[in-house]
């Protein structure tokens, strides 16, 4: 964790004004790549994610199939322009961790035996990161999912949480992000009562570590209720 | 493509018609965003019809090359990210991507569109390095001139960042516009037997013999060209392409500077 002698929370409000517990502006859209099968646009304040889902189809080469499951390639990639510095194009370790966990996030929900030999596509552009970059990807991974139409046991939330000054919060900006105490990733399934990721870096004590996966389920609900809302919007429209 | 497919677009064209129903030398339709990306000191978005891409500009400190101790650097990256197209995967820039890249960044060097004197801050140790980033979001066809029209619109809504007290580049502060002189364009016309076309889909561009990308100033003047495609071209074709291209860049521009989506 960085050091910084500026005051992450003044007079009970953030850096952009919020309260503790507040998200910030969420944004979500569905069927925004017309070559896709599914793909979604999903921003937290100024994180915005855009995300391709192909498949499930024949995975190549051949070496990677499974015979007995269908399996998911997840690719989490930050465009350069993403960044305050640009960023090296190719995949950092980091990039390639989140690839990783975020796979795993969303693995769960899918029926993947029942496509032995293929692959589900999960592609990942973040085009502005200010934080909370990989829950933002695993919302727009699990709306992208179900604009393609695969089907899944259930939608996946992912919602962040953390603590600063002496206070826990929810949704990390960049700046939070940085000179946090802590910061702990989630994704989870609403309906099953799952968690399906779970990162935390940082110095908390096992109380404050439950009492931020507990905001996370309840402040999640309203994600949920917003994913449900967008991929409604789109078969109404 | 099946091969059923591919007959059925050479058929139309034959009869100077396009599957879109479109004319053999019109545009689709064109949309054009500027600054859609709040962490680029520079950003576009271009449509050309089901085409999207976005370019970025991120500012730098670089050094300068040893010839030209006093000028910036700009520098010219394209991905073509798996999520644009169910044919491109995952992976270092292949060729095509690389191709892509030089000859969009041709066209703005070639035209000296950039003042890069302007962006020496020391000389012979510390220049401004101007990295312009192409990222298509959905392929149907036409990237180069999409990625050339998004790249000059992004340069020219660039803004430098200010310097802070101990020399520190301080993103928050953006002041000077880049300094953009020139505006070039690029339109890659197509060959298929003996007919031309502007502004190919994904689908058309398979049927193509060769394409030659023109990139145009505002006097006209040819200022970078690309073939591609394995069919050679003879020098009447090459003549005709550049007519083309000069009068479809005059169409262009003018469809730009008037806001306009579509021509006739």
């Amino acid at each position: 964790m960085m050091k910084t002698d500026e005051k992450m929370i003044v007079k009970g409000k953030r850096l952009d004004g919020r309260k503790p517990d507040d998200l910030r502006k969420i944004e979500m859209e569905v069927g925004v790549i017309p070559n896709a099968d599914g793909s979604s646009k999903v921003s937290f304040g100024k994180t915005t994610a855009i995300v391709a889902v192909y498949g499930p189809r024949s995975l190549f080469p051949r070496h990677l199939q499974e015979s007995e499951s269908g399996i998911i390639q997840f690719k989490y990639d930050m465009a350069t322009f993403s960044v305050d510095d640009r960023k090296r194009p190719g995949p950092s370790r980091r990039e390639t961790e989140i690839s990783k966990v975020a796979r795993l996030a969303i693995e769960p929900v899918l029926f993947l035996k029942n496509y032995p030999k293929t692959t589900v596509d999960v592609f990942v552009e973040i085009l502005q990161a200010d934080g909370s970059t990989r829950v933002t990807a695993i919302n727009a991974a699990s709306l992208a999912l179900a604009d393609a139409g695969v089907p899944m046991r259930d939608l996946v939330v992912g919602l962040s949480g953390g603590k600063v000054d002496d206070t826990l919060i929810l949704d990390l900006c960049g700046k939070e992000d940085n000179y946090s105490d802590a910061d702990v990733p989630m994704a989870f399934l609403p309906n099953k009562n799952e968690i399906t990721l779970l990162q935390m870096d940082g110095r908390l004590t096992p109380e404050e570590t439950k009492q931020i996966i507990r905001n996370i389920l309840h402040a999640g609900k309203e994600i949920y209720k917003k994913q449900v809302e967008t991929l409604k919007r789109k078969y109404s429209e | 493509m099946s091969d059923m497919r591919a007959d059925y677009i050479l058929k139309l064209l034959e009869k100077d018609e396009r599957l879109d129903g479109r004319k053999l030398d019109q545009f689709r339709e064109i949309s054009i965003e500027k600054n859609i990306i709040a962490t680029a000191e520079g950003s576009a978005k271009v449509k050309l019809g089901k085409t999207e891409v976005i370019v970025g500009v991120k500012m730098n400190f670089g050094e300068p090359f040893p010839d030209m101790p006093d000028a910036g650097v700009l520098r010219t990256e394209a991905e073509l990210m798996p999520m644009a197209h169910p044919d491109f995967t995952s992976g270092p820039p292949g060729e095509d991507a690389t191709e892509i890249a030089r000859v969009i960044d041709r066209g703005i060097r070639e035209s000296e569109s950039i003042d890069v004197e302007k962006l020496c801050i020391t000389k012979g140790e510390k220049v401004w390095s101007v990295f312009v980033d192409f990222y298509p979001i959905n392929h149907d066809g036409n990237l180069i001139d999409a990625g050339s029209l998004a790249a000059i619109v992004a340069l020219k809504n660039t803004r430098i960042p200010e310097l802070d007290k101990e020399g520190k580049i301080d993103r928050e502060k953006l002041k000077n516009p880049l300094p953009v002189m020139h505006f070039p364009l690029m339109i890659t016309v197509g060959k298929v037997g003996n007919k031309m076309i502007i502004d190919p889909t994904f689908e058309e561009e398979q049927v193509l013999d060769s394409k030659l990308s023109i990139a145009v100033t505002e006097e006209g003047k040819v200022v970078a060209m690309q073939k591609s495609g394995s069919v050679g071209l003879t020098d009447d074709d090459v003549d005709n392409m550049i007519d083309i291209a000069v009068k479809k860049s005059k169409e262009l521009r003018k469809l730009i500077e008037d806001g306009k989506k579509t021509s006739k």
